[in-house]
């Protein structure tokens, strides 16, 4: 009985999960739904300095430079 | 079929099917798009605040759009020169905002001042709906109310020259010749 138990609640737990996993609908973020992703302190680069920085440690690195502005936001629009 | 398998192979094969019937179960909900061929739903009904154009008869672009989105910024005097263009032959133009925020809406409005109808989509009804792909989205519905054309994303002159040709192509069936 208690074996029969732990088999319902594990198969219950397993369909609930990865139902989610397999529809999506159900954790994606729609792009109507995107106001606080677009937002201006959800940009990487906003931080002018820290851009800075950044673009220092990756030219030390590679010896490699630019090529890293790509417009936009989180919003994932267009 | 044993909901309860004693072997192991057969747990696995219960659990594959579960995965599967939820996911075939929730699919329809998720890809329920409006596509081209749909009729759209009545922007009459949508719960616009004040008073919707006419639109009867007429070929509509109806944009979706918001003010946190950049490409919708861009789209705005595009859209107002074809509206300047096309606007006595037929077409209207009907920009409905997802901004959640009323305000935001109309700071974006009054800063762009566009000529066509904008409105704020109220709870986001419409746009759930519709199920728009991207932000923009904008969708042409022939003179008989139905999808003709979508158009993802804003890409400048690109989009303004497709968009150009699909309105030209509706404006020149006439009234009850659509396939």
């Amino acid at each position: 009985m208690k074996t029969r138990c732990i088999a319902i609640l594990t198969l219950a737990s397993l369909a609930i999960g990865l139902g989610g996993c397999a529809t999506g609908s159900a954790v994606r973020v729609q792009p109507w739904e995107r106001a606080t992703l677009a937002d201006y302190t959800m940009q990487a680069g906003r931080d002018p300095l820290g851009t800075q920085l950044d673009e220092h440690v990756y030219f030390s690195r590679e010896a490699a430079s630019g090529g890293r502005g790509v417009g936009g936001s989180g919003c994932g629009c267009n | 079929m044993n909901l309860f398998p004693a072997h192991p192979s057969d747990v696995a094969v219960c659990i594959r099917r579960t995965v599967l019937g939820l996911a075939l179960a929730f699919a329809p909900a998720a890809l329920a798009q409006i596509n081209v061929g749909d009729p759209f739903p009545s922007l009459q009904a949508a719960g616009f605040e004040g008073t919707v154009p006419d639109t009867q008869g007429r070929v509509i672009l109806v944009d979706f759009w918001a003010s946190w989105c950049a490409p919708c910024k861009a789209s705005f005097p595009a859209y107002g020169k074809i509206y300047s263009d096309f606007t006595a032959r037929g077409l209207s133009i009907v920009a409905v905002s997802v901004d959640q925020k009323a305000a935001d809406y109309a700071a974006f409005v009054t800063r762009m001042a566009p000529p066509f109808f904008t409105a704020l989509d109220p709870g986001q009804k419409l746009v759930r709906e519709v199920r728009v792909p991207t932000m923009p989205t904008s969708y042409l519905v022939g003179r008989d109310g139905r999808v003709r054309y979508i158009h993802v994303g804003f890409h400048s002159g690109q989009t303004e020259h497709e968009l150009r040709e699909e309105i030209e192509k509706l404006l020149a069936e006439k009234p009850g010749s659509q396939p």
